[in-house]
């Protein structure tokens, strides 16, 4: 199995780092003082969790009359957050699972954060359908449990309910998987810690020692999860969108949604990482182990994805057209020209138009444009889910009940607020794990390293050494 | 689940008298238990801080058999969703939706796929810690802080040695490339 390095791939370790210096570079930012920085993020994102926290006392105490929502629209930025968050927490196991699969080195560098963002995603996603059903102490009624009404099950041939165990075997499978991955780097951080830090290090990492037999288990482990988690992540967007072609209005109503759903996720998913990752290896001064060639990589993923969105937009209005049915003609008639006009032109330019860029490869690998574009796409991917939601809802068949929706400062509060949650549990994370795989990394340092391969390779000296891992 | 190599590690309260050796390499440490197999030594354990290609037959341990796990908590929660689903249905609380057959199979795959995954991500992740004797709060001695860091450690079991047979593992420790030899009660 040993593989051939090409020679035209470039190296994803810079700065011919050797197996202590990765250990020392990656565990050392969860060793250290937190930075000015840091703390400043810190405090801007914990007043966003204040802020979710009391949109949402606010919701439960006054009740679901605060939000703007209507007879006609009853989903309104409530659901468009929940698909949205749920879209981004695609790409932590598409790159931990699909990557792995296709024995992709690049995974390494970001995997790690990728998963996490997975999960905190999922948890902000999760908030959603639970506030939205309005009286959120009856939120177990979802759990087909044996109650005292007959006891009465819920209905399992509903996409909603479908949703439930999707996300929550989701959920669970993304945090069983990252964090199986991480207790041996938290072994190493363990291992560099005295005192209590060393106590609580070894009580995360499970006692875990690096025999042999466990790693391999730990391979055959991951493998399978990895190939578990595949047809998972592709199973959660579909079930998502099922929410919305199962049923029977136009617009809705179509088969190209879960396919265009899940490409959709992945482009999101992969944008968030991009903005999280960029501003990470930053302020962790991990530009040697996220290099340009990892956030190439993700760009080349983005302008794909963002591509086959864009198809699928110009399918459904070409489908619409052809289908000759006068109400699928209407609604897309209203997506474009009607009142939310802008929501679908936010959507196009944002998701369709401005990935383009990425066919440059100056732009791909610049740093500020990766960021830029990656707000962009979060931006767009948001409008994407609005103009499904909103646009729809907003002109059903009777003109008489028309109508028009503004969300109110709850709602707004709420969606601001989940991102304060977000940020908080990620500024969190990087404080007490490594944030880049370190056994992967190290395992890859031979095949992957600059001293190994690309231009400044010392050839001869480590020939011996290199090609083994793959 | 309990191969042969994990034998020393359910002996646990027994002190283990060590023998080991740190290799600076991958490659060396692979050798050397090439080498130590040759010899017919008997390795106690290889320590890594990452997973080696090869270590495994090279120490000649079997295949793992987690996957096994995994299908039968597959199929366990394949089951388990879809005849609840139709026991529910069918016999508990028939209810039509939507003019369909209260059996109707199609739309119970989502939620019989979502709880093979999950049946089998469970349970394979709990028989993984179980069978390595790995859980939150355990503490398994280790022989060198090193290991999870840059080193590769190579475990003899010395208990009741004699100072010759001793003598002779520090030699071919040493002759096998190891960069420091030491021994230790754990």
């Amino acid at each position: 199995m040993s593989a051939a390095v090409s020679p035209i791939r470039e190296p994803l370790i810079q700065g011919s780092k050797t197996y202590h210096q990765i250990t020392e570079d990656i565990c050392s930012p969860t060793e250290r003082t937190p930075s000015m920085t840091w703390i400043i993020a810190f405090m801007v994102a914990s007043a966003g969790l204040a802020l979710y926290v009391f949109c949402l006392a606010w919701t439960i105490w006054v009740g679901i009359g605060s939000w703007n929502l209507n007879r006609t629209i009853g989903w309104g930025w409530d659901i468009t957050n929940f698909v949205w968050w749920i879209g981004i927490g695609h790409a932590g196991t598409l790159i931990s699972a699909i990557l792995l699969l296709f024995r992709q080195r690049w995974r390494t560098g970001v995997n790690r954060a990728a998963e996490a963002m997975t999960i905190f995603a999922v948890m902000c996603a999760g908030q959603f359908p639970l506030i939205h059903m309005g009286r959120l102490w009856l939120g177990f009624f979802i759990f087909p449990y044996p109650n005292t009404r007959g006891p009465l099950w819920v209905n399992f041939n509903s996409p909603l309910l479908w949703d439930v165990f999707a996300i929550s075997t989701y959920f669970t499978v993304s945090l069983l998987f990252w964090y199986t991955g991480l207790v041996p780097d938290l072994a190493t951080v363990r291992d560099r810690a005295k005192g209590l830090r060393r106590k609580i290090y070894n009580y995360m990492s499970f006692g875990w020692t690096g025999a042999a037999k466990h790693w391999q288990r730990f391979e055959s482990l991951s493998l399978v999860l990895a190939g578990l988690s595949t047809p998972l992540v592709l199973s959660v967007h579909t079930i998502v969108s099922f929410d919305f072609a199962t049923s029977v209005i136009p617009g809705w109503h179509t088969t190209i949604f879960p396919p265009y759903f899940v490409a959709g996720a992945i482009f999101s998913g992969f944008a968030m990482v991009q903005t999280l990752m960029v501003m990470t290896r930053k302020v962790l001064n991990l530009e040697q182990y996220v290099t340009l060639e990892h956030i190439e990589s993700m760009n080349k993923v983005i302008l794909l994805t963002g591509t086959i969105v864009g198809v699928a937009y110009l399918t459904e209005l070409f489908v619409a057209w052809y289908s000759g049915y006068i109400y699928e003609q209407f609604a897309f008639y209203n997506r474009v020209m009607g009142p939310y006009w802008w929501s679908y032109v936010g959507m196009m330019s944002c998701n369709l138009l401005s990935p383009q860029i990425f066919w440059f490869k100056k732009i791909r690998r610049s740093v500020f444009w990766t960021f830029v574009m990656s707000i962009f796409v979060n931006i767009g991917m948001w409008f994407e889910r609005f103009v499904i939601i909103g646009t729809t809802l907003a002109r059903d068949y009777l003109p008489s009940s028309w109508s028009y929706y503004v969300p109110s400062w709850v709602e707004i509060g709420l969606f601001v607020g989940t991102l304060g949650l977000f940020f908080t549990l990620y500024l969190i994370f990087s404080r007490v794990a490594p944030v880049v795989a370190v056994a992967e990394v190290k395992q890859i340092l031979k095949v992957a390293g600059d001293q190994y391969t690309g231009p400044n390779a010392h050839k001869a000296h480590h020939a011996k050494g290199a090609g083994v891992h793959h | 689940m309990f191969e042969s190599a994990n034998i020393h590690h359910t002996m646990a309260n027994q002190s283990k008298e060590v023998l080991y050796g740190l290799y600076d390499d991958e490659q060396v440490l692979l050798q050397a238990v090439h080498k130590a197999k040759a010899d017919h030594l008997d390795i106690m354990d290889v320590y890594t801080p990452f997973p080696v290609h090869g270590l495994d037959e090279a120490m000649g341990l079997s295949e793992s058999r987690l996957h096994q796990v995994g299908f039968i908590f597959g199929a366990i929660g394949a089951l388990t969703a879809f005849l609840f689903m139709t026991w529910v249905f069918t016999r508990d609380w028939p209810i039509i939706f939507g003019g369909k057959p209260y059996w109707s199979i199609p739309a119970f795959i989502p939620i019989t796929f979502e709880l093979t995954v999950l049946f089998s991500a469970i349970g394979m992740v709990v028989a993984y810690y179980t069978v390595c004797g790995l859980a939150p709060g355990v503490t398994n001695p280790t022989l060198d802080d090193r290991i999870t860091d840059d080193k590769f450690c190579l475990a003899f079991q010395t208990n009741g040695a004699s100072q010759q047979e001793i003598d002779k593992l520090k030699s071919f420790l040493s002759a096998s490339g190891a960069e420091e030899i030491n021994a230790k009660i754990i």
